[in-house]
């Protein structure tokens, strides 16, 4: 008997497979906390995907044009694709995509606050595209390398067309900003509504941020908040001059001592609130999220009615989709 | 003849926007996922559709403009300098400019009246495309074929939801014969030719060198460059039949149809999604997007 074999807990075996970087698969032993942070933040981020169909199809019907109708409709078809993606990998987690469905509408699960910003005129869309995906994609990068198998294959697909998506964004506004007079305030207006809730999408401050420091060691999480932050002012502060147009805050400055852009403080009472229910669109989002869900029951009910019918013609045998 | 081509043009690219558009609208509001991705795609696929046709028309009347010039009087089209484009003959032409069917236009209801919408124009559409193809006109030839990939797939797709709700449950039996009830009229005028399809259609095609023919060249020309929409008539019904009895739904008793559409004469339902469609450009004028 080998007296000197150390035992070794689940839990170490576990988080030394994160640390020599082995992804985690649904099959593996991990510790119910690191499952409920997973699905906790997986289910969050297809509900954002869902939700945030929502403000930018609102501009499908009056696109401006009709190739920008149907990028647009391209594009937030992509974000239904990705809420897919994101639910079959938490659902991998031991949860029902009805369950999370569930969540979303009770207001259990969060979503991201972006998206209970209104779209109030076209340049909102390209704005969507450029700082509110830019934002998602600065998030979601790292998340490429996420601890969870699953959940880091996903995102390499969804970050592609997430980059995609900003290109389309900012070509939209650049090429607001050399059209009319006209033109050039809606794009000013758009970028003067959409910076600061932008800037709020990478979370509270490192300080007040309670779930960062576990999810660091289980390298769910690889950058914090305020880093990602930080690159996103530097990236955007230099893209808003091709446009010609200027981000709504005095304090923003080149540091050179830092090497770094400062900003302004964030109003975080506004985060704050929007997260809780006062946004300007919390509500509507939501219940249009449960009016398509309870509208589309009955489609539901019948579609497995008829395919239970079709298993029972069929001798009980797997049904085959109708010819 | 140029005049009918135009019209003809404009017709088929008109339903396949309207129809587009009107899917559209479900695009974030699906009864689930995956249905919602499907919806999309079709509105998706319209568009293109729309998008290639309106090109085609646009070439038409940059070319013939002496005598196109007068078939669309609204002002803010008349308003474009220079060359038109895609854009300027979805968004600057006014609701009686438009001569895409009723079927299309009509609202969305509910999932039972998208899908038979979708069904019964997609049906016409892949017999109207499958003759189509064959025509000597070049441009609406390819369009034609490139489109029937796409529209092979809505018909199946929309046929399999006519059959899974017609055959469900009881609620969604009832909803369909009520979409039945509310859409059938507007089917008839589908293979009621309009003047342009007369005109186009009557004539034999010419052979493809046909220079040398007698009469307007023109005239040879353009002659039975699409199908009689009567001619599509029986087919279409009896593939509409087909997918009723598996779907265990009645056909309509009524047979009063309800037409206008291709002579510009619409419901009250289009000059709203016109409305909407169009603001921007309207409000905008002589602006790039």
């Amino acid at each position: 008997m080998n007296t000197e074999s150390v035992a070794v807990t689940p839990e170490e075996h576990f988080q030394d497979k994160v640390n020599r970087e082995v992804k985690i698969e649904p099959r593996d032993w991990m510790p119910e906390k690191y499952r409920q942070t997973l699905i906790r933040q997986i289910s969050q981020h297809a509900h954002s995907e869902i939700v945030g169909m929502l403000p930018e199809g609102n501009w499908i019907t009056r696109a401006p044009s009709l190739r920008r109708k149907a990028t647009l409709i391209a594009k937030v078809q992509d974000e239904a694709g990705h809420g897919l993606y994101l639910y079959s990998a938490a659902e991998t987690l031991g949860i029902s995509r009805a369950e999370m469905i569930d969540q979303l509408h009770s207001g259990k699960a969060k979503y991201s606050s972006i998206f209970n910003y209104p779209t109030l005129n076209w340049a909102d869309i390209g704005a969507i595209g450029w700082l509110v995906d830019g934002a998602a994609i600065m998030n979601q990068v790292p998340l490429c390398r996420t601890s969870y198998g699953p959940y880091a294959r996903a995102m390499v697909r969804i970050c592609k067309e997430e980059s995609f998506h900003q290109r389309q964004g900012f070509e939209i506004l650049l090429t607001l900003s050399k059209g009319t007079e006209a033109q050039r305030r809606m794009c000013q207006d758009a970028i003067n509504r959409w910076w600061w809730p932008s800037i709020m999408m990478f979370g509270p401050s490192d300080d007040a941020s309670p779930h960062t420091a576990q999810s660091m060691k289980w390298k769910i999480k690889r950058i914090s908040n305020d880093e990602l932050r930080q690159k996103f002012v530097d990236v955007i502060a230099e893209q808003v001059k091709i446009l010609g147009m200027t981000l709504p805050d005095e304090a923003l400055a080149w540091n050179e001592a830092r090497g770094h852009y400062d900003f302004g403080t964030i109003n975080w009472e506004e985060f704050w609130n929007v997260i809780s229910g006062n946004g300007p669109c919390n509500r509507e989002r939501i219940a249009a999220r449960i009016a398509a869900h309870e509208e589309g029951a009955w489609v539901r009910e019948a579609a497995s009615a008829f395919a239970e019918k079709q298993r029972q013609r069929s001798g009980g045998k797997d049904e085959k989709a109708v010819a | 003849m140029i005049s009918d081509k135009f019209l003809y043009t404009l017709f088929l690219a008109d339903n396949a926007l309207i129809l587009g558009h009107r899917n559209s609208e479900w695009t974030g509001h699906g009864p689930n996922l995956e249905q919602d991705i499907a919806i999309s795609n079709i509105a998706l696929d319209l568009v293109g559709q729309a998008r290639n046709l309106y090109q085609y028309a646009a070439e038409q009347y940059n070319n013939y403009r002496d005598e196109l010039s007068g078939l669309i009087t609204s002002p803010a089209f008349n308003q474009v300098q220079g060359p038109i484009d895609e854009d300027d003959l979805a968004y600057l032409r006014d609701v009686n400019e438009f001569r895409n069917n009723l079927l299309v236009e009509q609202p969305n209801g509910d999932w039972a009246k998208t899908i038979l919408r979708q069904f019964l124009f997609s049906c016409y559409q892949q017999l109207l495309y499958e003759r189509m193809k064959q025509s000597a006109d070049l441009q609406l030839a390819a369009i034609a074929e490139k489109s029937l990939k796409e529209v092979l797939y809505h018909v199946r797709w929309s046929g399999e939801w006519v059959i899974r709700l017609g055959d469900g449950t009881e609620e969604s039996k009832r909803r369909m014969q009520e979409a039945i009830a509310s859409l059938w009229k507007f089917t008839g005028e589908l293979f009621i030719a309009a003047s342009f399809e007369k005109a186009l259609a009557s004539a034999p095609t010419a052979p493809a060198a046909s220079t040398g023919a007698p009469g307007s060249p023109m005239e040879t020309s353009l002659a039975g460059l699409v199908p009689a929409p009567e001619s599509l008539k029986e087919t279409w019904l009896e593939k509409v039949a087909g997918t009723f009895r598996l779907a265990t739904l009645d056909m309509p008793a009524n047979s009063w149809m309800q037409q206008g559409g291709k002579d510009c004469i619409h419901t009250e339902h289009l000059g709203f999604l016109l409305a909407e469609m169009q603001y921007l450009q309207r409000a905008y004028p002589g602006s790039e997007w």
